[in-house]
């Protein structure tokens, strides 16, 4: 088969499936006569109704990944550095870990006293920042010896070594990191939204329940559905864009 | 030869891993000398710590026992007239960056004017005969272009003193004899005092001015050697002269001699873990 012959159903089935399986959703609710099952169509057209609650849902998701990557970054890489830092860190890393978010949301409302964007901002960028700093601290850690030494034999600064070898060289692993993070990000802001809040998307799955109105819940569910893929996709294409050189380096050299 | 001729002095040098029963003595007791635009090779049976004195001299790592010293000073950290190319090019160069930034790293931090650090890149890579490859990544380039691409990166940093530790030991056999010519023609064309470390008998002999031979370790100097073919020298001449020959046995029955020599219980240190 011709590249472009394979390209093309390639696409087709990227359209395709995912219009039969809603075609599918569409006649089942339209045949099931249940308030519960909204049709498709009906929470696609609901959408102006929602959408006011996505760009709180969207600004409080972009801080929390953004804080929660700086963070991860900005611990993670002394971490990665330091052996006696890793020493005295790791153990509490590995503590937080491992708590289930879930657990942690009640009582984020009473350490960060709010229930506003701070709680859950914070609540947030606290555990989306995890699988960047994981990533941080291994890609550090891994950094080729022979590579610190050229530069430390060229007299190249503690300092700039970290700014132009240790970050770029880390770089792929703290985006792959980056990625978890985001759809971590998405989860725990929705999370968050179901515990005291008054808009966002969270809020309107669980008001949607609680007041036994659900086209809302359906709405709201397809838009989280395409947001994320929308995001995903979004970050793919930053990642070609931001790491080109290490497809075509992974290609060219072998592992 | 007078002292003050002599650009490079290793004195005593040696270098002990760990302490007590576990101690590995890596490095003996090495001394030798390099006058300035010489040409000295370094070989040893393998395993004989040539990586760990070869770092000791670059200031990379620190001696257990005696110095270097380099134009009077004493060596304590990587000195700024010294640049040190590795055997392991793909790991030296920075994958994520062109050919151009990968030479011009160590000259970031040189005060220099933009036009000079520029001009002093396009020197380096147009003498390694890499003028065109500026703007590809290292890693789109063959092997033997890779570990052009870290000589021209130490020659931009104007050394007088180039330290190469087995820089040709991973290129295929063709590659390596245009590899050993640059090097000698950069020598003249940047007037530098190398010291070259490989295993391989026959390019000592052939680029070198003097052989320091090794023992097996703890390492100490077996021999120091002069190599008195002419100048320019030539892959096909040069291998044919008799003297080549003679040196080349020589060398190589001082090396075999030491390797049935050494003590079955003898530690081969790792030295290509040091720092």
């Amino acid at each position: 088969m011709s590249k472009r012959g394979s390209e093309a159903i390639k696409i087709a089935l990227e359209i395709l499936v995912p219009v039969a399986l809603v075609g599918a959703w569409q006649l089942e609710a339209m045949h099931a006569h249940s308030k519960k099952f909204a049709t498709p169509w009906s929470a696609l057209v609901y959408f102006p109704h929602v959408v006011h609650n996505l760009w709180p849902t969207l600004e409080r998701l972009a801080a929390a990944f953004a804080l929660g990557t700086l963070a991860g970054v900005a611990i993670g890489l002394p971490l990665g550095l330091s052996f006696w830092a890793r020493h005295a860190a790791m153990p509490h890393v590995e503590f937080w870990r491992n708590i289930p978010p879930t657990a942690v949301l009640p009582v984020s409302i009473l350490l960060l006293h709010s229930i506003g964007d701070r709680q859950k901002i914070g609540f947030g960028l606290f555990f989306a920042s995890f699988p960047v700093l994981l990533n941080t601290i291994d890609a550090v850690r891994g950094i080729e010896p022979t590579m610190v030494e050229t530069a430390r034999s060229f007299r190249v600064s503690r300092r700039e070594r970290i700014r132009r070898l240790v970050l770029p060289a880390a770089l792929p692993q703290i985006v792959a990191g980056m990625r978890n993070s985001l759809a971590l990000s998405l989860i725990l802001i929705l999370v968050a939204e179901y515990y005291s809040s008054t808009n966002g998307l969270g809020y309107v799955l669980l008001n949607s329940k609680n007041t036994f109105v659900y086209r809302p819940m359906w709405s709201a569910i397809l838009m989280i559905g395409l947001l994320g893929y929308a995001l995903n996709a979004l970050f793919l294409l930053f990642e070609r864009r931001a790491l080109g050189w290490h497809r075509g380096w992974r290609a060219a050299t072998p592992q | 030869m007078s002292a003050s001729s002599q650009v490079l002095e290793i004195e005593a040098l040696g270098k002990t891993y760990g302490s007590g029963a576990k101690a590995v003595h890596a490095v003996g007791s090495v001394s030798f000398a390099v006058a300035d635009r010489e040409l000295v090779c370094v070989v040893g049976p393998s395993g004989c710590g040539k990586t760990t004195l070869l770092k000791c001299i670059a200031g990379l790592l620190r001696p257990t026992r005696g110095r270097v010293v380099l134009r009077g000073k004493v060596v304590t950290r990587p000195p700024e007239e010294m640049a040190l190319v590795f055997q392991e090019y793909s790991r030296s160069l920075m994958p994520w960056t062109s050919v151009r930034n990968n030479v011009l790293l160590p000259l970031r931090h040189k005060r220099l004017a933009r036009q000079e650090r520029n001009r002093l890149v396009e020197d380096a890579l147009g003498s390694v005969g890499l003028a065109r490859f500026m703007d590809h990544y290292p890693w789109q380039l063959s092997g033997g272009m890779q570990q052009r691409v870290a000589i021209a990166r130490a020659l931009a940093y104007q050394p007088s003193v180039l330290l190469m530790d087995e820089p040709f030991a991973s290129v295929d056999a063709q590659t390596r004899s245009d590899l050993e010519d640059l090097v000698l023609r950069v020598r003249d064309e940047y007037g530098v005092t190398i010291v070259f470390v490989t295993h391989d008998i026959d390019e000592s002999v052939y680029l070198s001015d003097r052989i320091v031979v090794l023992t097996h370790s703890p390492t100490e100097v077996k021999e120091e050697l002069p190599v008195e073919l002419p100048f320019p020298r030539d892959q096909i001449a040069t291998k044919e002269l008799p003297e080549f020959a003679q040196l080349r046995a020589h060398v190589y029955r001082q090396i075999k001699r030491e390797r049935s020599a050494e003590p079955a219980t003898t530690p081969v240190p790792n030295t290509g873990t040091g720092v």
